[in-house]
Protein backbone atom coordinates (compact mmCIF):
# COMPACT_ATOMS: atom_id res chain seq x y z
CA UNK A 1 0.00 0.00 0.00
CA UNK A 2 1.59 3.38 -0.68
CA UNK A 3 2.12 6.44 1.81
CA UNK A 4 0.05 8.83 1.86
CA UNK A 5 0.02 10.88 -1.21
CA UNK A 6 -1.40 14.03 -2.94
CA UNK A 7 -4.22 11.63 -4.64
CA UNK A 8 -5.18 10.09 -1.58
CA UNK A 9 -5.83 13.26 0.68
CA UNK A 10 -9.26 14.44 1.61
CA UNK A 11 -11.47 16.65 -0.84
CA UNK A 12 -12.37 20.29 -0.17
CA UNK A 13 -15.96 18.82 -0.22
CA UNK A 14 -15.37 16.75 2.16
CA UNK A 15 -13.30 19.06 4.51
CA UNK A 16 -16.00 21.55 4.25
CA UNK A 17 -18.54 19.27 5.14
CA UNK A 18 -16.59 17.16 7.74
CA UNK A 19 -16.17 20.90 9.54
CA UNK A 20 -19.78 21.22 10.04
CA UNK A 21 -19.89 23.94 7.83
CA UNK A 22 -22.75 24.73 5.28
CA UNK A 23 -21.20 23.31 1.83
CA UNK A 24 -22.00 25.26 -1.68
CA UNK A 25 -21.32 23.59 -4.26
CA UNK A 26 -21.68 24.69 -8.21
CA UNK A 27 -21.93 22.74 -11.80
CA UNK A 28 -19.99 23.25 -15.09
CA UNK A 29 -21.38 21.99 -18.19
CA UNK A 30 -17.96 21.34 -20.38
CA UNK A 31 -18.45 22.15 -23.94
CA UNK A 32 -19.38 20.39 -27.44
CA UNK A 33 -15.96 21.05 -28.78
CA UNK A 34 -12.25 21.38 -27.91
CA UNK A 35 -12.20 24.81 -26.50
CA UNK A 36 -10.56 24.04 -23.32
CA UNK A 37 -10.41 28.48 -22.64
CA UNK A 38 -14.37 28.11 -22.61
CA UNK A 39 -13.96 25.66 -19.49
CA UNK A 40 -11.58 27.66 -17.84
CA UNK A 41 -13.24 30.96 -18.58
CA UNK A 42 -16.63 28.92 -16.50
CA UNK A 43 -14.35 28.36 -13.95
CA UNK A 44 -13.00 31.58 -12.97
CA UNK A 45 -16.90 32.50 -12.10
CA UNK A 46 -17.01 29.46 -9.80
CA UNK A 47 -13.25 29.72 -7.84
CA UNK A 48 -13.85 30.79 -4.59
CA UNK A 49 -17.64 30.75 -4.74
CA UNK A 50 -17.82 26.98 -4.54
CA UNK A 51 -16.47 24.26 -2.53
CA UNK A 52 -16.58 21.80 -5.66
CA UNK A 53 -17.67 22.53 -8.76
CA UNK A 54 -19.77 19.08 -10.77
CA UNK A 55 -18.44 18.46 -13.91
CA UNK A 56 -21.41 16.81 -15.92
CA UNK A 57 -20.97 14.01 -17.91
CA UNK A 58 -22.54 13.78 -21.11
CA UNK A 59 -25.39 15.75 -19.75
CA UNK A 60 -29.04 15.18 -20.89
CA UNK A 61 -27.10 12.29 -23.16
CA UNK A 62 -25.89 15.10 -25.36
CA UNK A 63 -22.14 14.50 -26.62
CA UNK A 64 -19.56 17.03 -24.37
CA UNK A 65 -15.91 16.74 -23.73
CA UNK A 66 -15.61 14.22 -21.24
CA UNK A 67 -16.14 14.98 -17.68
CA UNK A 68 -12.91 13.60 -16.30
CA UNK A 69 -10.80 16.15 -19.15
CA UNK A 70 -13.21 19.32 -18.07
CA UNK A 71 -12.02 17.76 -14.29
CA UNK A 72 -8.58 18.57 -15.21
CA UNK A 73 -8.83 21.50 -16.95
CA UNK A 74 -11.13 23.11 -13.56
CA UNK A 75 -8.20 21.28 -11.24
CA UNK A 76 -5.93 23.85 -12.70
CA UNK A 77 -7.66 26.46 -12.72
CA UNK A 78 -7.62 25.77 -8.81
CA UNK A 79 -10.99 24.88 -8.39
CA UNK A 80 -11.95 21.24 -7.12
CA UNK A 81 -14.26 19.17 -9.33
CA UNK A 82 -17.06 16.56 -8.48
CA UNK A 83 -16.49 14.38 -11.01
CA UNK A 84 -19.93 13.06 -12.88
CA UNK A 85 -19.89 9.87 -14.02
CA UNK A 86 -23.01 7.82 -15.69
CA UNK A 87 -23.75 4.59 -16.40
CA UNK A 88 -25.18 4.77 -19.71
CA UNK A 89 -22.14 5.26 -21.93
CA UNK A 90 -19.63 2.60 -19.98
CA UNK A 91 -19.51 -0.31 -18.53
CA UNK A 92 -17.38 -1.62 -15.57
CA UNK A 93 -14.39 -1.92 -17.16
CA UNK A 94 -13.89 1.34 -18.59
CA UNK A 95 -15.56 2.57 -15.66
CA UNK A 96 -12.91 1.55 -13.04
CA UNK A 97 -10.15 2.62 -15.71
CA UNK A 98 -11.70 6.28 -15.51
CA UNK A 99 -12.22 6.37 -11.94
CA UNK A 100 -8.01 5.20 -11.82
CA UNK A 101 -7.30 7.75 -14.21
CA UNK A 102 -9.12 10.44 -12.76
CA UNK A 103 -7.85 9.92 -8.92
CA UNK A 104 -4.49 9.52 -10.29
CA UNK A 105 -4.77 13.10 -11.93
CA UNK A 106 -5.95 14.40 -8.62
CA UNK A 107 -9.57 14.31 -8.66
CA UNK A 108 -11.09 13.59 -5.34
CA UNK A 109 -14.77 13.65 -5.43
CA UNK A 110 -17.29 11.46 -7.81
CA UNK A 111 -20.81 11.86 -8.11
CA UNK A 112 -22.68 8.23 -9.17
CA UNK A 113 -25.51 8.58 -11.36
CA UNK A 114 -27.57 6.77 -13.65
CA UNK A 115 -27.79 9.32 -16.51
CA UNK A 116 -30.28 10.40 -18.66
CA UNK A 117 -31.70 8.03 -21.41
CA UNK A 118 -29.42 7.84 -24.88
CA UNK A 119 -33.07 8.80 -26.40
CA UNK A 120 -33.32 12.41 -25.07
CA UNK A 121 -30.36 13.10 -26.52
CA UNK A 122 -28.29 13.88 -29.84
CA UNK A 123 -27.41 10.20 -30.77
CA UNK A 124 -30.94 8.95 -29.84
CA UNK A 125 -29.92 5.23 -31.46
CA UNK A 126 -26.90 4.77 -29.42
CA UNK A 127 -26.59 1.85 -27.44
CA UNK A 128 -27.11 2.18 -23.78
CA UNK A 129 -24.87 0.36 -21.67
CA UNK A 130 -26.17 0.29 -18.08
CA UNK A 131 -24.00 -2.57 -17.38
CA UNK A 132 -24.09 -1.21 -14.00
CA UNK A 133 -27.01 0.80 -11.96
CA UNK A 134 -26.18 3.90 -9.66
CA UNK A 135 -26.70 2.11 -6.99
CA UNK A 136 -23.91 -0.77 -8.15
CA UNK A 137 -21.85 1.76 -9.18
CA UNK A 138 -21.72 3.85 -5.51
CA UNK A 139 -20.83 0.55 -4.41
CA UNK A 140 -18.17 -0.04 -6.52
CA UNK A 141 -16.56 2.97 -5.89
CA UNK A 142 -16.54 2.43 -2.36
CA UNK A 143 -15.09 -1.38 -3.09
CA UNK A 144 -12.44 -0.12 -4.97
CA UNK A 145 -11.33 2.66 -2.76
CA UNK A 146 -12.24 1.40 1.07
CA UNK A 147 -11.22 -2.97 0.22
CA UNK A 148 -8.67 -1.85 -2.75
CA UNK A 149 -10.72 -4.21 -4.95
CA UNK A 150 -11.78 -4.25 -8.45
CA UNK A 151 -15.54 -5.17 -8.74
CA UNK A 152 -14.19 -8.29 -9.92
CA UNK A 153 -12.41 -9.41 -6.45
CA UNK A 154 -8.91 -8.31 -8.13
CA UNK A 155 -6.70 -5.97 -5.57
CA UNK A 156 -5.52 -2.48 -6.64
CA UNK A 157 -2.32 -1.77 -6.24
CA UNK A 158 -2.32 2.10 -4.99
CA UNK A 159 -6.77 2.42 -4.90
CA UNK A 160 -8.44 5.46 -5.35
CA UNK A 161 -9.48 7.87 -2.81
CA UNK A 162 -12.82 9.26 -3.78
CA UNK A 163 -15.54 11.18 -1.83
CA UNK A 164 -18.58 9.54 -3.08
CA UNK A 165 -21.76 11.24 -4.29
CA UNK A 166 -25.02 10.38 -5.22
CA UNK A 167 -28.20 11.80 -6.51
CA UNK A 168 -31.56 12.29 -4.86
CA UNK A 169 -35.31 13.51 -6.54
CA UNK A 170 -37.38 13.93 -3.75
CA UNK A 171 -40.00 14.63 -6.09
CA UNK A 172 -40.06 11.67 -8.35
CA UNK A 173 -43.38 9.04 -7.99
CA UNK A 174 -43.64 6.75 -6.13
CA UNK A 175 -42.51 9.78 -3.00
CA UNK A 176 -42.72 7.09 -0.08
CA UNK A 177 -40.38 5.56 -1.96
CA UNK A 178 -37.67 8.08 -1.99
CA UNK A 179 -36.60 8.10 1.23
CA UNK A 180 -35.97 4.36 1.11
CA UNK A 181 -33.89 4.66 -2.39
CA UNK A 182 -31.79 7.26 -0.48
CA UNK A 183 -31.34 4.88 2.20
CA UNK A 184 -30.22 2.20 -0.40
CA UNK A 185 -27.97 4.87 -1.53
CA UNK A 186 -26.22 5.47 2.18
CA UNK A 187 -26.18 1.76 2.03
CA UNK A 188 -24.19 1.62 -1.17
CA UNK A 189 -21.62 3.76 0.16
CA UNK A 190 -22.30 7.05 -0.90
CA UNK A 191 -21.03 9.93 1.38
CA UNK A 192 -23.15 12.72 0.30
CA UNK A 193 -26.15 13.57 -1.44
CA UNK A 194 -26.83 15.95 -4.65
CA UNK A 195 -30.81 16.32 -4.68
CA UNK A 196 -32.64 17.13 -8.19
CA UNK A 197 -34.00 21.05 -8.39
CA UNK A 198 -36.23 21.93 -5.65
CA UNK A 199 -39.02 24.28 -6.14
CA UNK A 200 -41.49 22.60 -4.36
CA UNK A 201 -40.60 23.52 -0.75
CA UNK A 202 -43.02 22.08 0.98
CA UNK A 203 -42.36 18.54 -0.42
CA UNK A 204 -39.24 18.75 -0.12
CA UNK A 205 -39.35 19.62 3.63
CA UNK A 206 -41.40 16.66 4.32
CA UNK A 207 -38.86 14.41 2.30
CA UNK A 208 -36.20 15.46 5.03
CA UNK A 209 -38.49 15.53 7.35
CA UNK A 210 -38.91 11.67 6.41
CA UNK A 211 -34.77 11.07 6.18
CA UNK A 212 -34.75 12.59 9.74
CA UNK A 213 -36.95 10.39 11.34
CA UNK A 214 -35.22 7.07 9.88
CA UNK A 215 -31.99 8.90 11.00
CA UNK A 216 -30.48 8.95 7.52
CA UNK A 217 -29.38 12.64 7.53
CA UNK A 218 -27.06 11.98 10.42
CA UNK A 219 -25.10 9.22 8.18
CA UNK A 220 -25.02 11.35 4.95
CA UNK A 221 -24.21 14.49 3.94
CA UNK A 222 -27.32 16.30 1.83
CA UNK A 223 -26.94 18.89 -0.53
CA UNK A 224 -30.09 20.62 -1.38
CA UNK A 225 -30.33 21.37 -5.40
CA UNK A 226 -31.22 25.12 -6.30
CA UNK A 227 -31.45 26.28 -9.75
CA UNK A 228 -32.96 30.09 -10.50
CA UNK A 229 -35.17 30.64 -13.08
CA UNK A 230 -34.10 32.68 -15.33
CA UNK A 231 -36.65 33.23 -17.71
CA UNK A 232 -40.89 32.34 -17.78
CA UNK A 233 -40.25 30.46 -20.32
CA UNK A 234 -37.81 28.38 -18.36
CA UNK A 235 -39.97 27.80 -15.40
CA UNK A 236 -42.68 26.55 -17.65
CA UNK A 237 -40.24 24.00 -19.55
CA UNK A 238 -38.60 22.80 -16.62
CA UNK A 239 -42.36 22.66 -15.09
CA UNK A 240 -43.66 20.03 -18.15
CA UNK A 241 -40.90 18.74 -19.86
CA UNK A 242 -38.06 17.57 -17.54
CA UNK A 243 -39.11 14.49 -16.27
CA UNK A 244 -38.70 14.18 -11.97
CA UNK A 245 -39.25 18.04 -12.20
CA UNK A 246 -42.05 19.64 -9.17
CA UNK A 247 -42.82 23.37 -10.30
CA UNK A 248 -45.58 24.52 -8.52
CA UNK A 249 -47.88 27.24 -10.14
CA UNK A 250 -46.69 29.94 -7.38
CA UNK A 251 -42.92 29.83 -8.59
CA UNK A 252 -44.51 30.80 -11.92
CA UNK A 253 -46.28 33.09 -10.99
CA UNK A 254 -44.13 34.77 -9.20
CA UNK A 255 -42.14 35.29 -12.11
CA UNK A 256 -44.88 36.97 -13.76
CA UNK A 257 -45.50 39.29 -11.02
CA UNK A 258 -42.22 41.39 -11.80
CA UNK A 259 -41.69 43.59 -14.67
CA UNK A 260 -39.47 41.91 -17.29
CA UNK A 261 -36.28 43.21 -17.11
CA UNK A 262 -36.41 41.92 -13.38
CA UNK A 263 -37.69 37.97 -14.38
CA UNK A 264 -33.75 36.73 -13.82
CA UNK A 265 -33.09 39.04 -10.55
CA UNK A 266 -36.65 37.61 -9.46
CA UNK A 267 -35.44 33.73 -9.86
CA UNK A 268 -32.16 34.60 -8.19
CA UNK A 269 -34.45 36.57 -5.13
CA UNK A 270 -36.34 32.88 -4.98
CA UNK A 271 -33.07 30.93 -5.23
CA UNK A 272 -31.69 32.68 -2.06
CA UNK A 273 -34.93 32.72 -0.18
CA UNK A 274 -34.55 29.31 -0.54
CA UNK A 275 -31.08 28.99 0.57
CA UNK A 276 -31.71 30.67 3.65
CA UNK A 277 -34.57 28.53 4.43
CA UNK A 278 -31.84 25.14 3.73
CA UNK A 279 -29.08 26.93 6.41
CA UNK A 280 -31.31 26.17 8.93
CA UNK A 281 -33.03 23.37 7.60
CA UNK A 282 -32.38 20.28 10.03
CA UNK A 283 -31.02 17.60 7.69
CA UNK A 284 -29.82 19.91 5.21
CA UNK A 285 -25.54 19.93 4.96
CA UNK A 286 -25.46 22.62 1.75
CA UNK A 287 -26.77 23.66 -1.15
CA UNK A 288 -25.79 22.23 -4.72
CA UNK A 289 -26.02 25.28 -7.07
CA UNK A 290 -26.53 24.49 -10.34
CA UNK A 291 -26.60 27.26 -12.05
CA UNK A 292 -27.09 25.99 -15.49
CA UNK A 293 -25.23 27.98 -18.46
CA UNK A 294 -25.17 30.82 -16.32
CA UNK A 295 -21.88 30.45 -14.31
CA UNK A 296 -21.23 34.01 -14.18
CA UNK A 297 -23.98 34.49 -12.66
CA UNK A 298 -22.40 32.68 -9.91
CA UNK A 299 -20.93 35.05 -7.84
CA UNK A 300 -23.37 37.16 -7.29
CA UNK A 301 -25.93 34.30 -6.38
CA UNK A 302 -23.02 33.36 -3.97
CA UNK A 303 -22.93 36.88 -2.59
CA UNK A 304 -26.52 37.79 -1.90
CA UNK A 305 -26.89 33.72 -0.80
CA UNK A 306 -24.57 34.72 1.82
CA UNK A 307 -22.47 32.41 1.77
CA UNK A 308 -19.09 34.09 1.13
CA UNK A 309 -16.41 33.57 1.84
CA UNK A 310 -15.82 30.12 1.09
CA UNK A 311 -13.59 27.93 3.92
CA UNK A 312 -9.97 27.61 2.95
CA UNK A 313 -7.94 24.84 4.56
CA UNK A 314 -4.47 24.91 5.00
CA UNK B 1 -44.11 -16.39 -27.93
CA UNK B 2 -41.91 -14.99 -30.44
CA UNK B 3 -42.60 -11.77 -32.15
CA UNK B 4 -41.23 -10.16 -35.67
CA UNK B 5 -42.23 -7.49 -37.95
CA UNK B 6 -42.46 -7.91 -41.69
CA UNK B 7 -39.16 -5.71 -43.20
CA UNK B 8 -40.05 -2.83 -45.31
CA UNK B 9 -40.63 -3.81 -48.63
CA UNK B 10 -38.01 -1.72 -50.40
CA UNK B 11 -35.03 -3.51 -47.79
CA UNK B 12 -37.06 -7.10 -48.70
CA UNK B 13 -36.70 -6.22 -52.78
CA UNK B 14 -33.13 -4.72 -52.25
CA UNK B 15 -32.16 -8.17 -51.17
CA UNK B 16 -33.62 -10.54 -53.54
CA UNK B 17 -32.27 -8.33 -56.48
CA UNK B 18 -31.14 -10.94 -58.89
CA UNK B 19 -32.49 -13.56 -57.84
CA UNK B 20 -35.03 -14.94 -60.12
CA UNK B 21 -36.33 -18.44 -58.31
CA UNK B 22 -37.18 -18.58 -54.80
CA UNK B 23 -38.72 -20.59 -51.85
CA UNK B 24 -40.14 -18.18 -49.54
CA UNK B 25 -41.07 -20.38 -46.43
CA UNK B 26 -43.47 -19.46 -43.46
CA UNK B 27 -43.50 -20.65 -39.50
CA UNK B 28 -46.69 -21.45 -38.75
CA UNK B 29 -45.99 -21.51 -34.78
CA UNK B 30 -44.96 -17.93 -33.23
CA UNK B 31 -44.55 -15.51 -36.20
CA UNK B 32 -48.05 -17.26 -37.32
CA UNK B 33 -49.42 -15.88 -34.27
CA UNK B 34 -48.53 -11.91 -34.18
CA UNK B 35 -49.77 -12.29 -38.09
CA UNK B 36 -46.03 -12.03 -39.41
CA UNK B 37 -44.73 -14.65 -41.01
CA UNK B 38 -47.14 -17.60 -41.12
CA UNK B 39 -49.01 -19.06 -44.58
CA UNK B 40 -51.33 -15.91 -44.94
CA UNK B 41 -48.45 -13.74 -44.85
CA UNK B 42 -45.91 -15.24 -47.05
CA UNK B 43 -49.01 -15.32 -49.92
CA UNK B 44 -49.33 -11.87 -49.38
CA UNK B 45 -45.55 -10.85 -50.08
CA UNK B 46 -45.04 -13.33 -52.66
CA UNK B 47 -47.98 -11.69 -54.35
CA UNK B 48 -46.53 -8.04 -53.89
CA UNK B 49 -42.61 -9.45 -54.87
CA UNK B 50 -44.16 -11.01 -58.21
CA UNK B 51 -46.12 -7.75 -59.15
CA UNK B 52 -43.25 -5.58 -58.40
CA UNK B 53 -40.84 -7.63 -60.17
CA UNK B 54 -43.40 -7.68 -63.16
CA UNK B 55 -43.64 -4.20 -63.14
CA UNK B 56 -40.07 -3.42 -63.21
CA UNK B 57 -39.66 -6.17 -66.11
CA UNK B 58 -37.80 -8.33 -64.04
CA UNK B 59 -40.34 -11.19 -63.69
CA UNK B 60 -39.25 -13.47 -60.62
CA UNK B 61 -40.58 -17.55 -59.77
CA UNK B 62 -41.41 -17.26 -56.01
CA UNK B 63 -42.60 -20.09 -54.34
CA UNK B 64 -44.32 -20.16 -50.81
CA UNK B 65 -44.08 -23.42 -48.06
CA UNK B 66 -45.11 -23.27 -44.47
CA UNK B 67 -43.92 -25.40 -42.33
CA UNK B 68 -45.32 -25.71 -38.59
CA UNK B 69 -41.78 -24.63 -37.01
CA UNK B 70 -38.82 -23.89 -38.34
CA UNK B 71 -36.96 -24.26 -35.10
CA UNK B 72 -37.26 -27.88 -35.38
CA UNK B 73 -35.28 -30.53 -37.66
CA UNK B 74 -38.75 -32.62 -37.42
CA UNK B 75 -40.46 -30.15 -39.36
CA UNK B 76 -37.53 -28.67 -41.15
CA UNK B 77 -37.38 -32.06 -42.96
CA UNK B 78 -40.14 -31.52 -45.36
CA UNK B 79 -38.77 -28.95 -47.10
CA UNK B 80 -35.36 -31.37 -48.20
CA UNK B 81 -37.20 -32.20 -51.02
CA UNK B 82 -38.93 -29.59 -52.11
CA UNK B 83 -35.43 -27.66 -52.14
CA UNK B 84 -33.56 -30.25 -53.79
CA UNK B 85 -35.83 -30.14 -56.93
CA UNK B 86 -36.96 -27.20 -57.25
CA UNK B 87 -33.68 -25.78 -57.94
CA UNK B 88 -33.75 -22.47 -56.14
CA UNK B 89 -31.35 -20.08 -56.26
CA UNK B 90 -32.48 -18.58 -52.58
CA UNK B 91 -34.61 -18.79 -49.96
CA UNK B 92 -36.29 -16.77 -47.74
CA UNK B 93 -37.78 -17.20 -44.71
CA UNK B 94 -40.40 -15.12 -42.69
CA UNK B 95 -39.63 -17.47 -39.48
CA UNK B 96 -38.17 -15.38 -36.64
CA UNK B 97 -34.48 -15.37 -36.32
CA UNK B 98 -34.13 -18.99 -34.95
CA UNK B 99 -36.03 -20.30 -37.53
CA UNK B 100 -34.16 -18.39 -40.05
CA UNK B 101 -30.53 -19.68 -38.75
CA UNK B 102 -31.76 -23.23 -38.77
CA UNK B 103 -32.90 -23.14 -42.00
CA UNK B 104 -29.96 -21.50 -44.01
CA UNK B 105 -27.46 -24.19 -41.24
CA UNK B 106 -29.53 -26.85 -42.84
CA UNK B 107 -29.41 -25.48 -47.00
CA UNK B 108 -25.65 -24.06 -46.30
CA UNK B 109 -24.90 -24.16 -50.07
CA UNK B 110 -28.02 -21.84 -51.08
CA UNK B 111 -28.39 -18.28 -49.72
CA UNK B 112 -30.93 -17.64 -47.26
CA UNK B 113 -32.38 -14.18 -46.50
CA UNK B 114 -34.79 -12.70 -43.21
CA UNK B 115 -38.02 -11.44 -44.70
CA UNK B 116 -38.75 -10.21 -40.42
CA UNK B 117 -36.84 -8.50 -37.67
CA UNK B 118 -37.27 -10.20 -34.50
CA UNK B 119 -38.29 -8.11 -31.82
CA UNK B 120 -38.22 -9.98 -28.77
CA UNK B 121 -40.44 -12.34 -26.21
CA UNK B 122 -43.56 -10.48 -25.94
CA UNK B 123 -47.15 -11.60 -24.88
CA UNK B 124 -50.50 -11.24 -27.12
CA UNK B 125 -52.40 -8.19 -25.55
CA UNK B 126 -55.17 -8.26 -27.82
CA UNK B 127 -55.42 -9.00 -31.48
CA UNK B 128 -52.04 -7.63 -33.44
CA UNK B 129 -51.24 -6.00 -30.32
CA UNK B 130 -47.88 -7.71 -28.45
CA UNK B 131 -45.76 -6.22 -25.92
CA UNK B 132 -42.15 -7.29 -25.19
CA UNK B 133 -41.74 -8.91 -21.67
CA UNK B 134 -38.98 -10.61 -21.54
CA UNK B 135 -35.05 -10.24 -22.17
CA UNK B 136 -34.19 -14.22 -21.94
CA UNK B 137 -30.82 -13.02 -19.44
CA UNK B 138 -30.22 -15.91 -18.42
CA UNK B 139 -30.80 -14.44 -14.54
CA UNK B 140 -34.53 -14.36 -13.57
CA UNK B 141 -35.44 -11.86 -10.89
CA UNK B 142 -38.91 -11.70 -11.32
CA UNK B 143 -39.63 -13.54 -7.68
CA UNK B 144 -38.39 -10.03 -6.39
CA UNK B 145 -39.77 -8.05 -8.13
CA UNK B 146 -43.19 -8.62 -8.56
CA UNK B 147 -43.66 -10.39 -11.77
CA UNK B 148 -42.39 -7.21 -13.30
CA UNK B 149 -39.10 -7.63 -15.34
CA UNK B 150 -37.13 -4.80 -14.94
CA UNK B 151 -34.35 -5.76 -17.48
CA UNK B 152 -37.26 -5.80 -20.01
CA UNK B 153 -39.43 -3.20 -18.99
CA UNK B 154 -36.72 -0.44 -17.60
CA UNK B 155 -35.50 1.71 -20.34
CA UNK B 156 -32.42 1.74 -18.32
CA UNK B 157 -32.61 -1.56 -17.36
CA UNK B 158 -32.03 -0.86 -13.59
CA UNK B 159 -32.06 -3.55 -10.98
CA UNK B 160 -32.37 -0.63 -7.90
CA UNK B 161 -35.44 1.38 -9.68
CA UNK B 162 -36.78 3.82 -10.47
CA UNK B 163 -34.44 6.25 -10.83
CA UNK B 164 -34.59 10.19 -10.57
CA UNK B 165 -37.01 10.40 -14.03
CA UNK B 166 -39.97 8.50 -13.10
CA UNK B 167 -42.68 10.61 -14.26
CA UNK B 168 -46.14 10.82 -13.02
CA UNK B 169 -45.80 6.99 -13.31
CA UNK B 170 -44.27 6.85 -16.36
CA UNK B 171 -41.01 6.67 -17.67
CA UNK B 172 -38.61 9.59 -18.62
CA UNK B 173 -38.41 8.42 -22.40
CA UNK B 174 -42.49 8.69 -22.62
CA UNK B 175 -45.64 9.33 -21.06
CA UNK B 176 -46.94 6.04 -22.70
CA UNK B 177 -44.22 3.96 -21.67
CA UNK B 178 -45.07 2.99 -18.05
CA UNK B 179 -42.08 2.84 -15.06
CA UNK B 180 -41.37 -0.62 -15.00
CA UNK B 181 -40.20 0.44 -11.25
CA UNK B 182 -43.46 2.56 -10.27
CA UNK B 183 -45.05 -0.52 -10.90
CA UNK B 184 -43.24 -2.86 -9.17
CA UNK B 185 -43.40 -0.93 -6.20
CA UNK B 186 -47.08 -0.74 -6.53
CA UNK B 187 -47.39 -4.51 -7.12
CA UNK B 188 -45.26 -5.49 -4.52
CA UNK B 189 -47.04 -2.73 -1.70
CA UNK B 190 -50.09 -4.27 -2.46
CA UNK B 191 -48.86 -7.51 -1.94
CA UNK B 192 -47.44 -5.98 1.34
CA UNK B 193 -43.77 -7.24 0.18
CA UNK B 194 -41.77 -4.29 -0.20
CA UNK B 195 -38.33 -5.47 1.36
CA UNK B 196 -38.24 -7.87 -1.42
CA UNK B 197 -36.49 -4.55 -3.09
CA UNK B 198 -35.23 -2.61 0.17
CA UNK B 199 -32.03 -4.14 -0.01
CA UNK B 200 -29.57 -4.01 -2.38
CA UNK B 201 -29.62 -6.12 -5.85
CA UNK B 202 -26.07 -6.45 -6.42
CA UNK B 203 -24.19 -6.03 -9.59
CA UNK B 204 -24.83 -9.22 -11.59
CA UNK B 205 -22.28 -10.59 -14.31
CA UNK B 206 -24.66 -10.67 -17.24
CA UNK B 207 -25.13 -14.53 -18.70
CA UNK B 208 -25.85 -13.17 -21.91
CA UNK B 209 -22.87 -11.43 -23.01
CA UNK B 210 -21.43 -14.92 -25.49
CA UNK B 211 -23.71 -17.53 -26.80
CA UNK B 212 -25.60 -19.57 -24.78
CA UNK B 213 -26.48 -23.57 -24.80
CA UNK B 214 -29.08 -25.57 -22.76
CA UNK B 215 -28.59 -29.39 -22.16
CA UNK B 216 -30.79 -30.84 -19.59
CA UNK B 217 -29.42 -32.74 -17.09
CA UNK B 218 -29.30 -36.56 -18.25
CA UNK B 219 -28.96 -35.53 -21.80
CA UNK B 220 -25.83 -35.65 -23.87
CA UNK B 221 -25.00 -33.41 -26.78
CA UNK B 222 -24.91 -36.04 -30.47
CA UNK B 223 -21.39 -37.13 -30.97
CA UNK B 224 -21.80 -35.65 -34.89
CA UNK B 225 -22.80 -32.97 -33.77
CA UNK B 226 -20.87 -31.75 -30.58
CA UNK B 227 -18.16 -29.93 -30.82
Amino acid sequence: MSTETHSNAESNLEKVLKSGQFAFTGELGPPRGTDAAEVREKAKFLKGNVDSVNITDNQTAVVRMSSWAASLLVIQEGLEPNYQMVCRDRNRLAMQADILGGAALGIKNMLCLSGDHQQFGDHPDAKGVFDIDSIQLIAMVKQMRDDGLFLSGGEIEHPPKMFIGAASNPFAEPFEWRVNRLAKKIEAGADFIQTQCIYNMERFRNFIHMANEEGLTEKIYILAGVTPMKSIGMARYMKTKVPGMDVPDEIIDRLKGVDKKKVADEGIKIACEQIEEFKEMKGVHGVHMMAIEWEHKVPEIAEQAKVLPRPVFG
Amino acid sequence: MIVANRKPFAEIREMLQGYTKVLNIGCGTCVSVCLTGGEKEVAILNTELEMARRLDDDPIDIYAHTVERQCDREYLAELDTIIEEGNFDALMSMACGVGIQFLAERYPQIPTFPAVDTSGLAVNQAVGWYEERCRSCSQCVLGSTGGICPITLCAKGLLNGPCGGTNKGNCEISNEQPCAWFRIYERLKGQNRLDAIKSINITRGWKDQAPRDLLQPGYKKPEKMAK
